[in-house]
């Protein structure tokens, strides 16, 4: 028999997977996660899950994207191949603006999707979890709290213990 | 369950209760099982009409651009001194029309506005379809198509770099960053909707195919922490996006020098055009298919309403543009000026131009078709009763296109038709090859429009339940099973 990935615990209605997770947030466990077919309200404070850091990957995005427009139009225009037109400055923060805020925008957009896929560990197309059958009502209308077996205070008669006594009516073990 | 019934949490008075946004108390996995639905039935025979005409009609979009990559600019009706014609006309008209999409997707999510839900993921579909339609124009227009690309920044031996201090340039930009950042919005938005279908698919194909792009979404609260936080961002980068994509476009026109194109308002009020224009498609489009593919409870009559409404402020911005247009070229006592707006559009053979003692304008009928839709037809939303009958606001809203489409004619053509010299002056017809090439742009729309309400699902579904009010733990009705009439 393959190794216990972790415990899954299924819930009915968001109230009562939220005071599930606040529960097993208070008794310590630390390699656990809750799937919902939404985002719920509140779940963020419930598991102690702090501010996103995605942010920073689309603030990093957006400034290599401005830098990139700058110095790419000053190369082209008035560096590597200079040609008066109209009279106008080689170069001028003024009309490379627009094009270097569109970068701006472009760079900082992947930096926020990218960096969601990478803070998520996504792609990823096999997992535990995807192979469980019950697990697929996740996407529909039920919410599970799943405690893995690497965490340090698993132990499956407390943890399913634990779950029983929190109100979820399916308990079941998911193999890794 | 029992400390929850420590906090009584009272509903609100009757006059306060707002209309819900899924109709019939519908839980939350009927919405999976609706909107999947459409996806999974039988194809309807209705659709199988409507692509062979839209595939047909695409075809003959390519064929148009093959006869003039042969041919030549010349099979349009293009002479001097008209040498934009239907081409950017149709460009910027379907420019326009995504911006909607965009709108509801990322301005309406930070206003907050719940109900853009059921309507954002068809939207944003319109939206990447109609820029696509949109990028075929200046990509064609520029005759030689095998030099297009001179538009892009490569790196080449001869050193032949872009010219960034036109405003064209900047477009390039634009349009091209507006595409990609509509892409990967409508894409983020599809990855747990892909998941959904994942997990509902009987078949092995559907099942890996779902699958590879749904990335092996698991619907992890610790996923869906970052995933809330990227679609804010997203959102918060697409709003200044789409404010400054109509904006620039609009800079193709008014940085140059001709009366009718040289004007500051143009900015703002192409943006307000573009939102118009845009929900007037919204409104073409989702109103027959919320019918046809029975969503009345998830696209209400409310969220309809509530379109219509929008179309009327933007109508109405738009028509305050037009006014004050007139306004400033009379008050700014330019000679050339004036003549543009009034003896070049205004001027109508049979009021205007005998009360001027002048000659009629050439193109009177185009610029009073576009008041009379763009002015006068938003007007009719004021009423709750045109709002609230589907077939008045179908109608409408085809009107309100017809309008935009002739707002860019009037801008882009009657402008160049008559400048500053009247030797110069000439009169433009398209030809067979401009009508055939702007249909066959329709049948690109929508035929990529009618692949999408086919495969993927046209309203986001993680998305509506998340506003159901059974979706809110801390509502009275948090733990039910069936929505309630809040």
């Amino acid at each position: 028999m393959p190794a216990p990935y972790a415990i899954m615990a299924e819930f009915e209605t968001p109230a009562a997977v939220l005071h599930a997770a606040e529960k097993v947030q208070e008794t310590g466990y630390r390699h656990w996660d809750v799937f919902t077919p939404f985002p719920v309200h509140g779940m963020d404070r419930a598991m102690g899950i702090r501010n996103s850091k995605v942010g920073w990957f689309s603030f990093i995005g957006g400034c290599t994207g401005y830098t990139t427009g700058m110095l790419m139009i000053w190369y082209m225009n008035s560096h590597n191949y200079p040609i008066v037109i109209g009279g106008k400055p080689m170069f001028s923060p003024f009309y490379s603006f627009p094009p270097s805020y569109e970068l701006t925008i472009l760079f900082g957009s992947f930096g926020a999707l990218l960096g969601m896929l990478f803070l998520n560990r996504l792609p990823r197309l096999h997992h535990p979890l995807l192979k469980n059958r019950r697990f697929a009502l996740a996407t529909h209308d039920r919410f599970f709290v799943v405690i893995e077996s690497t965490d340090p205070k698993y132990s499956e008669n407390e943890t399913r213990r634990l779950l029983e006594t929190i109100g979820s009516k399916h308990i079941e073990v998911v193999e890794e | 369950m029992d400390d929850n019934a420590a906090i009584k949490v009272q509903a609100p008075p009757v006059e306060l209760e707002r209309v819900p946004l899924v109709a019939n108390q519908r839980g939350i996995g009927w919405l999976s099982d609706q909107i999947a639905g459409v996806v999974e039935g039988k194809t309807p025979g209705w659709w199988k009409i409507c692509f062979v005409i839209s595939f047909t009609m695409m075809t003959v979009c390519f064929v148009m651009i093959l006869y003039l990559m042969s041919t030549g600019v010349g099979v349009w009706g293009l002479g001097h001194p008209v040498m934009w014609g239907w081409a950017i006309v149709n460009f910027v008209w379907w420019i326009g029309i995504g911006h909607a999409g965009t709108l509801i997707s990322a301005i309406l999510f930070l206003l907050r506005q719940r109900w853009r839900t059921s309507i954002n993921r068809a939207a944003e579909a319109m939206t990447i379809f109609a820029v696509m339609c949109a990028g075929i124009f200046p990509l064609i227009h520029i005759g030689r198509i095998w030099y297009g690309w001179w538009l892009f920044p490569i790196p080449n031996s001869f050193s032949i770099w872009p010219q960034f201090r036109s405003p064209l340039m900047w477009d390039v930009f634009a349009v091209s960053t507006y595409f990609t950042v509509s892409v990967l919005f409508w894409y983020m938005g599809l990855i747990p909707d892909l998941a959904v279908m994942r997990d509902r698919a009987k078949t092995k194909i559907r099942k890996f195919g779902y699958g590879l792009f749904a990335l092996g979404w698991r619907g992890s609260n610790r996923h869906w922490s970052n995933y809330e936080k990227a679609y804010l961002i997203l959102a918060g980068l697409s709003t200044p996006l789409v404010l400054s994509v109509h904006s620039i476009v609009s800079l193709d026109f008014s940085v140059s020098q001709l009366p009718g194109w040289h004007t500051t308002i143009f900015p703002p009020y192409f943006v307000a055009g573009a939102v118009y224009s845009g929900f007037g498609m919204v409104l073409t489009l989702l109103v027959p298919l919320r019918r046809m593919l029975k969503l009345e409870d998830i696209i209400r009559v409310r969220h309809v309403e509530l379109m219509c409404k929008v179309t009327l402020a933007t109508g109405s911005i738009v028509g305050y543009a037009y006014a004050m247009e007139f306004f400033i070229a009379w008050y700014s006592g330019n000679p050339y000026e004036r003549f543009q707006f009034f003896e070049t559009r205004a001027a109508d053979p049979f009021i205007l131009a005998p009360l001027m003692h002048i000659k009629p304008a050439p193109y009177w009928w185009a610029f009073w078709t576009m008041v009379t839709c763009n002015v006068i037809v938003p007007q009719f939303f004021w009423f709750k009763k045109i709002r609230t009958t589907m077939l008045a606001v179908f109608v409408l809203s085809i009107l309100v296109n017809v309008g935009m489409w002739f707002e860019r004619f009037v801008i882009v053509d009657i402008s160049l038709h008559r400048e500053f010299i009247p030797s110069n002056w000439n009169y433009y017809s398209p030809t067979w090859v401009d009508i055939c090439q702007y249909l066959g742009t329709f049948g690109l729309f929508f035929t990529f429009f009618l692949l999408f309400i086919r495969y993927v699902p046209l309203i986001a579904i993680a998305e509506v339940k998340g506003v159901t009010p059974q979706a809110d733990p801390h509502h009275p009705l948090g733990g039910a099973k069936i929505g309630g009439g809040h």
